[in-house]
């Protein structure tokens, strides 16, 4: 097992090489210049831009300036923000939290409305509470976030006053009251983010359920006079979450990528929103670093997928 | 008839289907005396399976529904009884034996723990004390090794070691009795004569009484006491095994004993294996009369007027042709 981590860790350097390698191309072959705004700038001369742009490595050949760029990640060090002069993992430190905390709490929303629902409903299929969660399903997963979120925008925030729309960073209140001023303003984007994905998850569940519940070892559990609660939950449920675990570590890219559009709209200073306004900018050490961290979630999320795999299949072994 | 341990009468079981009513059992009559094994013969789709399956209710209810009839389980019908009633039989009064070693384990546990799990619903045994009646279960089966083994995933042994896991899965609760559906059939030759034997020897250990589904005439000669022959959902046949072999009254089970490959007769009279000719009827709409009559030779218009009633042509042997005693002669 520990020599498994090893080798999966070990695989993983290449594959995070190879994806730094094409994010560095694809940003110094896009168009924009950081300095740009410098340029319209009258107080700065041409010949200071030019000494800034060579400080800085601009315009050395992109291999070089790779190279230097991976050395010094190497060390440690990720580099500032052409822009705010801010060490990059200050930056994604600050941010980091929140977006963690955001789509952590809606994917475990998404998983106690996805487990639960799925499973009844494939226990009953047909049924009524089937067919009204089906629909709800349907609807959940077809309608876009940029879409709900403005909904739950117009009703809870404007409409009904509830919830504030703005997410804030300087909550000044102290003791129950920040706790509660943070959940409040968490509330809309970890709904839209949850019910979006668990409306996903529920048809998944689903049918992963049915699939294993017409299986035969299900019949041999029920002749052994199990109740029915007990098979579900052990014969049915345990087997029919491998595919689930599946599904859910590979969407965890989506889920980030799903989550940016989502921090615009709520405004929640998430790493999503340091990226955008990073890409905007021009920024290129920013934009490199929060994409890098991105790609080690999604192998992090992967790595994590296989374990509980195996975890939960003992025909799959770690070797 | 009251001291019979299972007593299935008039069973009826029919399935709703898009096409319509299936009638997969129509009209069923099997009784098995304490420690007695029968055996339930007939082709695929005679309704067999459903029947074993009915008795313990491991069919989908619905598509399927028993319509008619009673299965008194020493003296109690289990018919009417609800599920939790239902439960306390499952395994603690009659164990059941699939067809498919392959897919009836989970393939998630050890194979300790699903046996282990039976004893402990319906003994209350602590989890070490059902671990070990798991173990001395496996070895009583004749796996080697089995307080080893049972620490084992279901992968991890061949067809015939998760057939003998299923056997002794269903009598870890020391059952009255066992119901093995086809337990043969999906293992090759040699291990099916190994699981027959095994399943002889527990019978005769354990004296419980087997209700054997089989399609295999070779497997009804080797392990019954008294046939049960099955023809598109209704018994035709019912008699003692040495009586039904050395006379066959039902054109149907003559039939399927003349289709049983005989290596010392091929030798000398380059006879070709014989096959019944047709299929079995549709079970949507059966036709009148007796339902063998149209792939039958011996039949006759009177045949196709009425359904044959099954009758006691000779004491201990009943059939359900009225030209029997002729055919038989």
């Amino acid at each position: 097992m520990t020599q498994y981590l090893i080798r999966r860790l070990l695989i993983a350097i290449p594959s995070l090489l190879g994806i730094s390698v094409i994010l560095f191309t694809v940003l110094a072959l896009a168009p924009g210049d950081p300095f740009e705004e410098l340029a319209t700038n009258p107080a700065v001369p041409p010949d200071v831009r030019a000494q800034l742009r060579a400080s800085l490595g601009l315009d050395d050949p992109i291999h070089e300036r790779y190279v230097s760029w991976l050395l010094a990640m190497l060390r440690g060090d990720w580099g500032y923000s052409f822009v705010s002069r801010i060490p990059v993992d200050q930056l994604i430190m600050q941010r980091l939290p929140t977006t963690v905390a955001v789509i952590g709490a809606s994917q475990v929303l998404a998983l106690c409305i996805a487990l639960p629902v799925g499973v009844y409903a494939a226990t009953r299929p047909y049924s009524i509470f089937d067919q009204i969660a089906n629909t709800l399903a349907f609807v959940g997963f077809s309608l876009p976030t940029f879409f709900t979120g403005l909904l739950m925008i117009l009703l809870f925030s404007i409409t009904l006053d509830w919830l504030p729309f703005v997410y804030s960073t300087n909550i000044t209140s102290s003791g129950w009251r920040w706790w509660w001023d943070h959940i409040r303003q968490a509330i809309m984007p970890v709904l839209v983010l949850g019910l979006f994905q668990g409306a996903a998850w529920t048809r998944y569940v689903r049918s992963a359920v049915l699939d294993v519940i017409r299986l035969d070892h299900v019949t041999t559990a029920r002749a052994k006079g199990l109740p029915e609660s007990r098979i579900t939950m052990r014969h049915v449920v345990r087997n029919a979450m491998i595919p689930v675990v599946t599904l859910v570590a590979l969407q965890m890219p989506a889920v980030f990528g799903g989550a940016i559009v989502t921090e615009q709209i709520f405004r929640v200073p998430g790493i999503g929103s340091l990226l955008i306004s990073a890409i905007l900018a021009n920024d290129t050490p920013v934009i490199m670093a929060v994409t890098f961290v991105f790609a080690g979630l999604v192998i992090f999320f992967n790595l994590i997928a296989d374990i509980l795999y195996g975890w939960l299949d003992p025909r799959i072994s770690y070797r | 008839m009251s001291g019979r341990l299972l007593e299935i009468s008039g069973l009826k079981v029919h399935f709703r289907t898009d096409d319509g009513m299936v009638r997969a059992v129509d009209g069923v009559d099997i009784g098995v005396d304490g420690g007695e094994t029968v055996c339930v013969v007939g082709e695929s789709g005679c309704g067999k399976t459903v029947t074993a399956k009915t008795v313990l209710k491991l069919i989908d209810m619905p598509p399927g529904k028993i319509v008619a009839g009673s299965i008194l389980w020493q003296g109690r019908d289990l018919v009417p009884l609800p599920p939790v009633a239902m439960r306390a039989i499952r395994s603690k009064e009659i164990g059941f034996i699939f067809q498919e070693p392959m897919t009836s384990l989970n393939p998630v546990y050890t194979v300790g723990d699903q046996i282990a799990e039976t004893v402990r619903q319906h003994e209350g045994m602590s989890r070490r004390a059902a671990m070990d009646r798991a173990a001395e279960m496996l070895s009583l089966v004749n796996i080697p090794n089995a307080s080893r083994r049972v620490h084992d995933y279901p992968h991890q042994f061949s067809g015939g070691m998760r057939q003998r896991v299923m056997i002794a899965m269903a009598l870890s609760c020391n059952p009255k009795m066992v119901i093995a559906d086809e337990p043969t059939t999906a293992l090759d030759v040699t291990i099916q004569a190994q699981i027959l034997d095994l399943l002889n020897e527990m019978k005769q250990r354990l004296g419980m009484a087997v209700l054997l589904i089989t399609h295999a005439m070779g497997v009804v000669a080797e392990t019954a006491q008294r046939v049960i022959v099955m023809y598109a959902g209704k018994v035709v046949e019912e008699a003692t095994v040495h009586e039904l072999f050395a006379r066959p009254m039902h054109p149907y089970t003559q039939g399927l004993i003349r289709s049983i490959p005989r290596l010392d007769l091929a030798a000398t009279e380059h006879r070709r294996l014989e096959a019944i000719p047709g299929t079995v009827p549709s079970l949507l709409n059966p036709p009148v009369g007796c339902r063998f009559a149209a792939r039958c030779r011996h039949a006759t218009a009177e045949c196709s007027a009425a359904e044959p009633p099954l009758r006691e042509a000779v004491p201990g042997h009943k059939v359900a042709c009225i030209h029997a005693e002729a055919i038989a002669a």
